[in-house]
């Protein structure tokens, strides 16, 4: 396999053509005739000249330097990186779904309003709330969506509250999102076991705090036991409890946020509902809400009339948060998945990811610490902290040298809690021997001499890169 | 139907290994009062042929939009050769997460590097990320860059910005503090603002809204005489191959959605927002930027970089909270553009233009019809109508025409107007068809009502 690929420019010759669009048959207007000189283009953008195979060679090549879940194990915590059904692909390509306008009047698209009135319903019969919007693009997304309606609904009950509580474990996009929502950000510390520190969070609930941020099962993969009564605290206190739903995919049908006691939810589309990452997105994010503050959803929704899909703006609305509808072709392979599924196909979809996380735990864990002990959910978080101690090996290389046996690495340095951190989630669709091989490589590179692991990977088509030169003198596009 | 892999014997083998008799024992922790205990209330399950006849059905009660359509009002219809779904349906594309892992990810990583680099020269600006959420959400983070730059509250943003922009900022505006204000329309076009001290930025779209090309030059250095950061909006990269580039006429930050270089309809998403911006705005960028490096052996390689301003580093210190972004959409760009080349480029824009302009003089000759503004156009345009704009959609869209868009909703100044677009795939019989029907739906109209 070739491993240096040349850049687009650089393959570029002047004169070269690929595709050209249809001409039109309307008789030709020039530019100068019709633009002010201000605004016409001196020099037309330099993009580059290639033939269509030299398109299609480059980017088949460029595929080729990746691993991806088609290819290679990908086990990579948080992300749930599970098979990408291709049925879901093939919906997604469908004309009726991928040639229509967003803005075509609604008689003319009833079957896509269909379709996402009847998601709508099946996220808020998973998620255990009372409506949902589809708009949001991701989860960090639906996160900010759902702290805008906290912050309207607050400010309408004449309440001043303006922190946001989120456990140190929490993943990095839910204090962003707090804080890009004008809000002041509490971190709660982890108990010895993992959970929220019951203390520390009553210490820190009063009237100023309009919400907790919740992930459960945790970023450690274990279960908030002391759920109902971290519920009842943040609700006492008159706050707001947020479900980030990343971690869904240990309990779809089996234990749904609403009758935990959150307040919102956000779910990613892309991680439990198996659409595909596309090497960093589209995603999907909708956020579900109970009880009144349904009234903030984003609009417009789409609400059933009797036979007929109409939209709809929510009366007390925070308004949009994105154009149109949302990312509808993700929302189709999310619907697809579902409907493949029925209640008993995601209940066994999240025992079978529960069962796998377990069994690789307890076959590694005499390999590696586990800082926090016991059964775990969806996935585990190892520390590579005794290879540190004694070999100076890292979870860095531990990554890296994964990629020599052929598998992507786990999530590494998160949570922040757990030092050297090794984030494992196999999902549901491994196989076994996957799994076992998985774990082989793991308790080999475990023994192997550390300048192995330093020098890996030995195997990709380039070695560990210079990311400090990177980001000192940043060369972020090809000079013309 | 189930996508699970392990038999009977692997979970007995799982479980003794585990040490515990059943599935259901790990799932001990959870207190009992909070399981569901009961199946969910789904639709049953649906083999593969079935979903297939079932989404098949779904689809086929919407209406396609085909030669025509003259919809657009921020997502276009241009045409998208074969080989871009060729290249982003590869399952080393399709199925690979967030490029983290650099030395298992340099094809992501490339192909993002030449998608920042084919922005920057479209745009004429010096740095773009990976990609941001749609158009909306980018102008929104040009905004919240501004602020943060300046420590200004205010911006000024023109009445011919996409509506659904105006609402996206809005709605971030009102939570995280920072004042928008509205510049009016003249003749379609933003009027020069008095730009105060307090302005942060002064936000346009070019073409804007109504189809009219902005006095670009002007309005930017109202912007930048002021202290104030020029942000442009682009609306449909196409029109970059004729219209000056922005950094060329003084933009501080350019956004815009790149569906229409590369992406379908696909009722309004994924789409792709892009973000470029001058050099001194880097360190406020959000979101993923990718950057050329070495290996230890000095060959070349491409890896995330800056990314101490990101969430997962800095948490509430973060520029954005942007975690997952459009990366597959980008992708998609990138191999249209390369496909394209900047005389494919010019040939898409030129059939849209001339297309554009000869159903706007078609059109206008319609009876009761005209053309409400008479600036300097690119592919839509505004058209006054003798009878309500909704009812002619409707009875156009029996028809199997997508007549355009009823403005009505979002500038009530213009509630007997349509916003017609036309790009290079609409020829002049499609025009025609659409003149003659509003001919006869107006004619309809004025038999029913004496
Ligand atoms: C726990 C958790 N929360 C939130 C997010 C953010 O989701 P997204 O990347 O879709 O914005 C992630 C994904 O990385 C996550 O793992």
């Amino acid at each position: 396999m070739k491993t240096f690929e040349p850049t687009l420019f650089e393959k570029s010759r002047p004169g070269r053509q690929g595709t050209m669009p249809p001409e039109t048959d309307c008789p030709a207007v020039q530019p100068e005739e019709l633009l002010p000189a201000g605004m016409l283009r001196k020099a037309p953008p330099a993009l580059p000249e290639l033939s269509e195979l030299d398109v299609l060679r480059h980017f088949t090549r460029l595929s080729q330097l990746n691993f991806s879940v088609d290819t290679h194990f990908y086990p990579l915590g948080s992300c749930t990186m599970k098979y990408n059904p291709r049925v879901n692909e093939k919906a997604a390509t469908l004309p009726g779904f991928a040639a229509i306008h967003p803005l075509q009047p609604e008689s003319t698209v009833q079957g896509a309003l269909a379709l996402m009135s009847s998601l709508q319903d099946c996220l808020a019969e998973i998620t255990g709330m009372d409506a949902i919007t589809l708009q949001p693009s991701a989860g960090a997304h639906g996160e900010i969506t759902a702290l805008f309606m906290i912050s309207r609904y607050f400010r309408d009950k004449g309440e001043k509250r303006t922190r946001v509580l989120v456990p140190d474990s929490s993943h990095g996009t839910n204090p962003a999102s707090a804080a890009l929502a004008g809000f002041e950000v509490v971190t709660i510390p982890s108990n010895a076991e993992g959970g929220v520190d019951l203390e520390a969070l009553r210490a820190n609930l009063d009237a100023n705090v309009a919400c907790l941020m919740l992930t459960n099962p945790s970023t450690l993969g274990l279960f908030e036991t002391g759920i109902e009564e971290i519920a009842s605290l943040v609700h006492e206190a008159g706050g707001l409890l947020y479900y980030d739903g990343a971690n869904m995919n240990a309990l779809m049908g089996l234990v749904r946020p609403g009758d935990m006691g959150f307040d919102l939810v956000h779910l990613n589309l892309h991680k439990t509902f198996s659409t595909p990452h596309g090497g960093g997105g589209p995603g999907s994010g909708p956020v579900g809400a109970r009880g009144e503050l349904v009234h903030y959803l984003p609009g417009p929704r789409v609400v059933q009339d009797g036979q007929t899909f109409r939209t709809e703006v929510p009366g007390h609305s925070i308004g949009r948060v994105r154009t149109f509808w949302g990312n509808f072709l993700v929302l189709v392979r999310a619907y697809a998945y579902i409907r493949t599924h029925g209640s008993q196909g995601l209940q066994d979809v999240s025992r079978a990811a529960v069962l796998a996380a377990n069994y690789m735990r307890v076959r590694l864990q005499g390999h590696f610490d586990l800082p926090y002990q016991g059964t775990c959910m969806h996935e585990f978080v190892l520390s590579a902290r005794n290879l540190k101690t004694a070999r100076g090996v890292r979870a860095t290389d531990v990554a890296k040298r994964l990629l020599d046996f052929g598998f992507h690495s786990p999530t590494i340095y998160f949570p922040l809690i757990v030092e050297e951190a090794l984030m494992i989630e196999p999902t549901e669709t491994e196989s076994l021997e996957t799994m076992d091989a998985f774990i082989e490589a793991m308790r080999t590179l475990a023994e192997e001499d550390p300048q192995t692991l330093h020098d890996a990977p030995q195997t990709r088509p380039v070695g560990r890169l210079d990311e400090t030169q990177a980001a000192r003198k940043p060369v972020l596009a090809w000079p013309e | 139907m189930s996508y699970l892999p392990h038999t009977q014997a692997d979970r007995e083998h799982m479980l003794e290994v585990v040490g515990v008799p059943s599935v259901e024992d790990l799932f001990a922790s959870i207190p009992p009062a909070l399981r569901l205990g009961r199946d969910l209330c789904l639709p049953e399950a649906l083999t593969e042929h079935d979903l297939l006849e079932h989404l098949g059905q779904m689809a086929s009660r919407n209406q396609e939009a085909t030669r025509s359509s003259f919809l657009g009002a921020g997502a276009y219809q241009h045409f998208v050769p074969t080989l871009v779904e060729t290249v982003t349906s590869r399952s080393e594309f399709l199925t690979a997460y967030t490029p983290y892992q650099a030395e298992a990810s340099q094809g992501t990583l490339q192909a993002i590097f030449e998608f920042q680099t084919m922005i920057c020269r479209l745009t004429g600006m010096d740095v773009a990320n990976a990609s941001v959420y749609d158009g909306g959400t980018a102008a929104t983070d040009a905004v919240l860059m501004a602020l943060a730059q300046t420590r200004r509250p205010k911006v000024l943003v023109s009445r011919g910005v996409h509506p659904h922009t105006r609402g996206i900022l809005a709605t971030y505006l009102a939570a995280g503090g920072g004042v928008v204000e509205e510049i009016p329309l003249r003749d379609g076009r933003t009027e020069i603002p008095q730009v105060g001290s307090d302005v942060a930025a002064v936000v346009i779209q070019v073409p804007n809204f109504l189809g009219q090309v902005e006095d670009g030059p002007a309005l930017c250095q109202a912007a930048r005489q002021a202290g104030a950061l020029a942000i442009v909006a682009v609306n449909d990269p196409v029109s970059l191959a004729v219209l000056e580039a922005p950094g060329a006429y003084g933009a501080d930050l350019v956004c815009g959605e790149a569906q229409p270089v590369g992406l379908p309809l696909s009722f309004g998403g994924p789409y792709v927002g892009f973000l470029a911006a001058r050099k001194d705005l880097l360190r406020r960028m959000p979101g993923r930027l990718v950057g050329l490096t070495a290996d230890g052996q000095g060959r070349r390689g491409f890896c995330l970089t800056l990314q101490a301003r990101e969430q997962h580093i800095r948490r509430e210190k973060a520029s954005s909270n942007i975690c997952s972004n459009q990366g597959l959409c980008a992708l998609a760009v990138t191999v249209h553009l390369a496909l394209l080349g900047p005389e494919g480029l010019r040939r898409a824009a030129l059939g849209s233009m001339s297309s554009a302009a000869y159903a706007a003089g078609r059109l206008a000759q319609v009876p009761g019809f005209s053309l409400v503004f008479s600036g300097p156009g690119f592919h839509e345009f505004v058209l006054r109508c003798p009878v309500p704009p909704e009812q002619l959609l409707q009875g156009l869209a029996e028809r199997g025409i997508l007549g355009g868009y009823a403005l009505g909703r979002d500038y009530p100044e213009l509630a007997d107007s349509l916003l017609v677009c036309c790009t290079e795939l609409n020829r002049r019989q499609d025009v025609e068809g659409l003149a003659l029907e509003l001919e006869a739906l107006v004619q309809a109209s004025v038999e029913v009502t004496p």
